[in-house]
């Protein structure tokens, strides 16, 4: 096997991995800017509630997560038995469930990040367009969301980076299952069980890796692009 | 026509005031920062909310605390601009000048882009972006794109606060204009007596949050019981004048006036124009007898109508010259002088200490 080719085995754990982060990222996405407005914009009560239940998945052993996944996305757990019934969506042992869990363990990340770039978003500005005739909701398409791009990139950045990494929550969740769960942490946790398989894990965690450093660096490049069109 | 009456509480501060505004020209608001210039415009535009009262723009109600309405600022069609200019960063010029202009009623678009890029002069900018722009030329930028979301009041919050006394003489003409040719109310905020005396047709007059005079600029302007709160350094009298003739050898300008003829330095107005200068309190001396062999160009004939008492150790002469104007005097001298109502002495006016600043092209508000 030449050294700089990949297998079949890698090649699919590569691109599921890919396809798991994508979907947590672009599925999270909207809930996490919601989420990062109401926190940075809006005072309510319980408010101190929603910010804590964010940053649970930060703070409690992945592993918790992941039962507390099974329990309620569970075939016979409350939400996975009605999601099953109605919408015929099967989370357990699929790559969508993984895919939920990945953004559920990203979502502090993700929302911290867009949070802060909506706190620093010079709300005197937001005022302005209104009494150009903007409402509230126009006004943050066109003048709050542009003005945090930078930051929603970080996060989206922060999140598909977490995603790619996400083992613990994963595999209690969704267990370990070639095509279907073994993303690429899992395919390395599963080689080191193996008494053969060091040289494939070392493989396999460089190539975890380069995917994480040009994600990094991609999200840095587009957003001091952005930075420098807002500021000029 | 605007009709405004509203009260707010903030901490300590309270606000109350009501008045009706003129169907056209420019209301200044002046007052001493904190006097609640900029909670009254901000009520008018709907970012802050009054405890209680009313606010009408002509038959729109904006805001009725009894009646539960309270317009939000995207439905009030006031326009705004701001003391820093509040330009979008991550847009162009044009972008930022068309983005009310886009969300304004079709109906009511009476003014369109190259209208106003020419009256403000900023057509060499509008694919610039904000952080390129100079002090005065973000003001312009942002002065048209209020225009531009045509709105029926135009609210100026001391828009040349930030600027050098270069970039206001550069801004003032172009706010010269939009009262003067557009047919659109405008209410201008400014701690500075110059400003108000060059632009204004009315002043509303705050103090600690209440109305202390409103009324023709030449009428607050010259009531001595306000020059406390004008400031003693502005109060002056306020006199309208017709341009006669301009000395070209001598660089001066020539003003007739009820009390006779005014020399001033060079303006750039017509012969024949009528303007409107101050003449500050401070800047009048008095003489018992016609001086000669003085350096002083403007004598002019006058009666005491009174003496009223000032701060410190002066004393306020209320002059009539044909029009009223003010000396500025130490009680010292008035005592020497035996200065009395009804005595006929002599003004004296330095002619460079007339601010060319000062001279307005509306003589009659």
């Amino acid at each position: 096997m030449p050294a700089l080719q990949l297998t079949d085995l890698e090649w699919e754990a590569i691109r599921l991995s890919l396809r798991v982060a994508f979907f947590s990222v672009a599925g999270s996405l909207p809930f996490g800017i919601a989420v990062a407005w109401l926190l940075a914009r809006r005072n309510f009560p319980g408010k101190w509630f929603i910010d804590g239940l964010v940053h649970v998945p930060l703070v409690v052993p992945p592993v918790v997560v992941g039962y507390g996944l099974l329990v309620l996305f569970g075939r016979r757990g409350p939400i996975g038995a009605w999601l099953y019934d109605h919408l015929g969506i099967t989370l357990i042992f699929t790559w969508k469930g993984a895919a939920l869990a990945a953004a559920v363990m990203a979502f502090p990340l993700m929302v911290r990040a867009i949070r802060l770039s909506l706190e620093a978003v010079d709300r005197k500005l937001e005022a302005a367009a209104r009494t150009l005739g903007a409402g509230p909701f126009d006004v943050f398409l066109t003048i709050t969301l542009p003005l945090a791009l930078p930051g929603v990139l970080v996060g989206i950045m922060l999140a598909f980076a977490r995603s790619l990494g996400e083992f613990g929550a994963t595999i209690i969740f969704v267990g370990n299952i070639p095509g279907q769960t073994r993303t690429l942490p899992i395919a390395i946790y599963t080689l080191t069980q193996q008494p053969d398989g060091d040289l494939a894990a070392l493989r396999l965690s460089v190539i975890s890796l380069v995917l994480a450093l040009g994600a990094v660096v991609v999200s840095e490049f587009l957003a001091r692009r952005i930075e420098l069109r807002i500021r000029g | 026509m605007l009709e405004f009456s509203a009260e707010k509480r903030l901490g300590d501060f309270r606000f109350a005031a009501t008045f009706r505004g003129p169907p056209s020209g420019l209301l200044a608001l002046y007052g001493r920062s904190g006097a609640g210039r900029t909670t009254l415009i901000n009520m008018l535009a709907g970012l802050a909310r009054p405890d209680a009262g009313k606010i009408a723009l002509g038959d729109r109600r904006l805001f009725d605390f009894d009646a539960g309405i309270d317009l939000p600022p995207e439905r009030r069609r006031i326009g705004y601009v701001f003391q820093e200019g509040r330009l979008f960063p991550h847009l162009d010029v044009k972008a930022n000048l068309l983005y009310g202009h886009r969300r304004a009623p079709a109906a009511e678009r009476k003014i369109g882009l190259g209208e106003i890029v020419e009256l403000l002069g900023i057509s060499h900018l509008l694919a610039r972006r904000p952080v390129s722009l100079s002090g005065g030329e973000k003001q312009r930028v942002a002065i048209g794109r209020a225009l531009l979301a045509c709105p029926q009041l135009l609210l100026l919050d001391e828009p040349l606060a930030a600027l050098d006394s270069e970039r206001k003489a550069e801004i003032l003409p172009y706010i010269e204009r939009l009262r003067d040719e557009l047919s659109l109310p405008i209410v201008y905020v400014s701690h500075d007596a110059t400003e108000i005396l060059r632009l204004a047709d009315q002043v509303l007059l705050l103090e600690q949050g209440r109305i202390a005079a409103y009324g023709p600029v030449a009428d607050v302007f010259g009531r001595p019981e306000l020059q406390r709160l004008i400031g003693a350094a502005e109060a002056g009298a306020l006199v309208a004048a017709k341009l006669e003739s301009h000395d070209e050898d001598f660089a001066l300008s020539y003003l007739r006036f009820a009390g006779g003829r005014l020399a001033i330095a060079r303006i750039a107005a017509d012969v024949g124009s009528e303007l409107r200068l101050r003449i500050r309190a401070r800047d009048v001396s008095i003489a018992l007898a016609r001086p000669s062999d003085l350096s002083i160009q403007n004598i002019i004939a006058a009666r005491i109508a009174a003496i009223h008492p000032a701060d410190g150790p002066y004393v306020d002469v209320e002059l009539d010259a044909g029009t009223p104007l003010w000396a500025r005097i130490t009680a010292r001298a008035a005592h020497d002088l035996s200065l009395a109502v009804g005595r006929d002495v002599f003004a004296l006016v330095k002619a460079v200490s007339i601010d060319r600043q000062t001279v307005a092209t509306r003589p009659n508000a």
